[in-house]
């Protein structure tokens, strides 16, 4: 059965068309890469799975979107319960102004936890799963804001395990880092994958062959092709896959 | 000949800047000199002595003590650290009541000796008379030191009469309190409504509720304070006697609610802004872990702007600090160290707005209420650098 499962979902901003009836289903424990052109809807279609327009005024979803056979949108679902459940780590590193370790035990706090050594646990726990750990021990008490730009997003990466989720949705993560910094979290990616299901939007297709299982292609707001990787790197069924892996636009 | 012009454009605003700038350090220099030279001045009425018996060992009374004496709340001079002796006050216009005027003659020509005869037989007397009469060959009476007025009487002195005489009284104290005090309470009732109605601006509302709300509190800043003062008047002072059972209305409460008031457009205006300077990546943050809209204001948008909060809170104090007029009405305005929220008092802006039109010129309570101004321009200045220091520490 799959983890997630999308099906003819539509979605607007405004009067802005940005997703045409997408269907996915994606399986537990597998990466999933988003790729094509900016403004193609893929981020947009990725802020779905933990109900991020939820903030945006002024937009409508038609469709339905499962995780582990629940409607996401349903009515009776608790937002704040799913966001637990459904990490997120964003484009750019958004650290809170707070020590290192508050950082990782803001997701515990909020969600009422009170225990300071099942806390202090967490996020050791998580700090090692982020391949952190060895490089912030020393400094735990200072301001995360100290650490340099790839640190900072593995911090979030720490940030968005602490809470124990199932899925973590990833938008463009190493696009704001260094060559070194993005090397360090794709081999996290790999290292974490057993635990979760990652959905990774990207715009280096490098970096989608090097990280995901399988591969969505987006363009102007329809899903064209998704298929495991290997087969979108080499063989796509479809031409505009086809012109977009190879440079021709985007 | 477009360089010429802009030589000339350049030099009008060099020259201008610079005008501005002197005009202000000539105010501030003036303010200065003019305050200052209350040190200067003397204790006792100029002009005035006060003259007791050769017998008694008093040298000098202070204005504090001479005050209480003529207003005869010390009757010994025991108190004042003169022998066990009731106190007799004189007043140079109680004359008449000691002498007729053919013993004074015409002209006052006798009252020399007539004052001299009248110290002479009175060990207790003190007699507040003129200079000229309290001298000469054989007078027998002694003159009381006298001495300038001190840092400590004006600043530590808890008395505001600067019109007393033989020695007006100019303590700062209930002043300076009464302006804290009146500043305390009106932040205290500013605050949470501020905060919360920057709170519903930034978060809550839609953005067409806040287009409407945003000009209309801003409109409020843009009130003249004596419409603020005569609402306070009409409306805040009766309620206050009626529900707290007054005696009068005008306090020290009916002063904090209409700076509370004034304070609030300030406090919304600025804290709001910078909630709204948080930004989105930080909300995002903290939702997408699973915290809920409140607990995302409280821990993570509130700590992000808190020094915007605090300047928003500053400068509510500065306004309500330098807050003359709506003061100046609604609370009562008597000098006295307020002991309760509801008593009556008086604010530095309000009593030189009040007095400083019956100060007669160069005089010491013309002096005093300069150097009030200068204790306002101080504080006035703390508060403004704390602005500064903080919004600067925030980038």
């Amino acid at each position: 059965m799959s983890k997630i499962e999308a099906q003819h979902v539509d979605f607007h901003y405004g009067s802005f068309h940005a997703l045409k009836d997408i269907n996915m289903s994606i399986k537990e424990h597998e990466v999933v890469a988003f790729i094509g052109p900016s403004g193609c809807g893929k981020s947009t279609f990725l802020r779905l799975f933990n109900r991020m327009n939820d903030l945006i005024p002024d937009t409508r979803l038609d469709g339905q979107i499962t995780i582990d056979g629940q409607n996401i949108y349903d009515r009776s679902v608790n937002v704040d319960e799913l966001r637990k459940n459904v990490g997120m780590v964003f484009q750019r590193p958004n650290p809170f102004p707070k020590s290192i370790y508050e950082n990782v035990a803001y997701g515990l706090r909020v969600n009422g936890i009170k225990d300071e050594a099942f806390i202090a646990e967490m996020v050791e726990e998580s700090l090692r799963g982020a391949a952190l750990w060895d490089e912030v021990k020393d400094k735990l008490k200072k301001s995360a804001y100290a650490l340099s730009g790839g640190q900072q997003q593995r911090l979030c990466i720490a940030r968005a395990m602490a809470v124990s989720p199932s899925v973590l949705l990833m938008d463009e993560p190493a696009s704001a880092l260094d060559p070194i910094s993005t090397a360090k979290v794709e081999e996290l990616i790999h290292e974490i994958k057993k635990d979760y299901t990652i959905i990774i939007v990207t715009h280096n297709m490098q970096q989608a062959t090097r990280v995901s299982d399988k591969t969505a292609f987006f363009y102007l707001g329809q899903l064209i092709e998704y298929d495991n990787t290997n087969k979108i790197f080499t063989n796509p069924s479809k031409e505009e896959t086809q012109n977009y892996i190879t440079g021709r636009f985007g | 000949m477009k360089k010429v012009f802009e030589k000339i454009i350049s030099g009008i605003i060099t020259c201008s800047g610079f005008l501005t700038s002197v005009v202000i350090l000539l105010i501030v220099v003036f303010l200065f000199s003019e305050g200052l030279g209350l040190f200067s001045q003397k204790t006792i009425e100029e002009g005035y002595t006060l003259v007791v018996n050769k017998s008694n060992p008093v040298e000098e009374l202070n204005a504090k003590q001479i005050k209480e004496v003529f207003d005869e709340d010390v009757t010994n001079w025991e108190e004042v650290g003169g022998k066990p002796e009731p106190i007799m006050v004189f007043r140079f216009e109680d004359m008449q009541k000691y002498f007729s005027e053919e013993e004074l003659g015409p002209n006052y020509e006798n009252a020399t000796a007539c004052i001299n005869s009248l110290v002479e037989k009175n060990p207790g007397i003190v007699a507040f008379v003129p200079e000229e009469f309290a001298g000469g060959d054989g007078f027998c009476g002694k003159r009381l030191k006298d001495h300038t007025i001190s840092a400590g009487e004006v600043f530590g002195g808890n008395e505001w009469f600067p019109t007393a005489t033989p020695a007006a009284q100019f303590g700062f104290m209930p002043l300076i309190l009464g302006t804290v005090w009146v500043t305390v309470f009106a932040i205290l009732f500013a605050l949470p409504f501020g905060l919360s109605v920057a709170i519903y601006m930034s978060e809550v509302s839609s953005a067409r509720m806040r287009a409407i709300l945003k000009p209309v509190i801003e409109l409020l800043n843009g009130i003249p304070s004596v419409v603020y003062g005569f609402f306070g008047l009409i409306v805040v002072v009766p309620l206050l006697q009626d529900v707290f059972g007054l005696p009068v209305g005008e306090s020290g409460l009916a002063g904090a609610i209409v700076l509370a008031i004034m304070a609030l457009p300030t406090i919304i205006t600025v804290s709001q802004d910078a909630m709204q300077n948080c930004p989105r990546s930080q909300r995002e943050a903290s939702l997408a872990l699973g915290a809920s809209k409140w607990q995302t204001i409280y821990k993570v948008v509130m700590p992000y702007s808190i020094s915007g909060i605090t300047s928003a809170v500053v400068l509510g104090i500065g306004r309500a600090f330098g807050e003359t007029m709506a003061v100046l009405m609604v609370t009562g305005n008597a000098a006295v160290i307020p002991l309760s929220i509801t008593d009556p008092l008086r604010t530095i802006p309000a009593t030189i707005a009040a007095e400083l039109g019956e100060a007669p010129a160069g005089g010491p309570h013309y002096q005093s209420l300069f150097l009030l101004g200068v204790v306002l321009f101080f504080i006035t200045l703390i508060i403004n650098s704390s602005v500064e220091y903080i919004s600067s520490k925030n980038k």
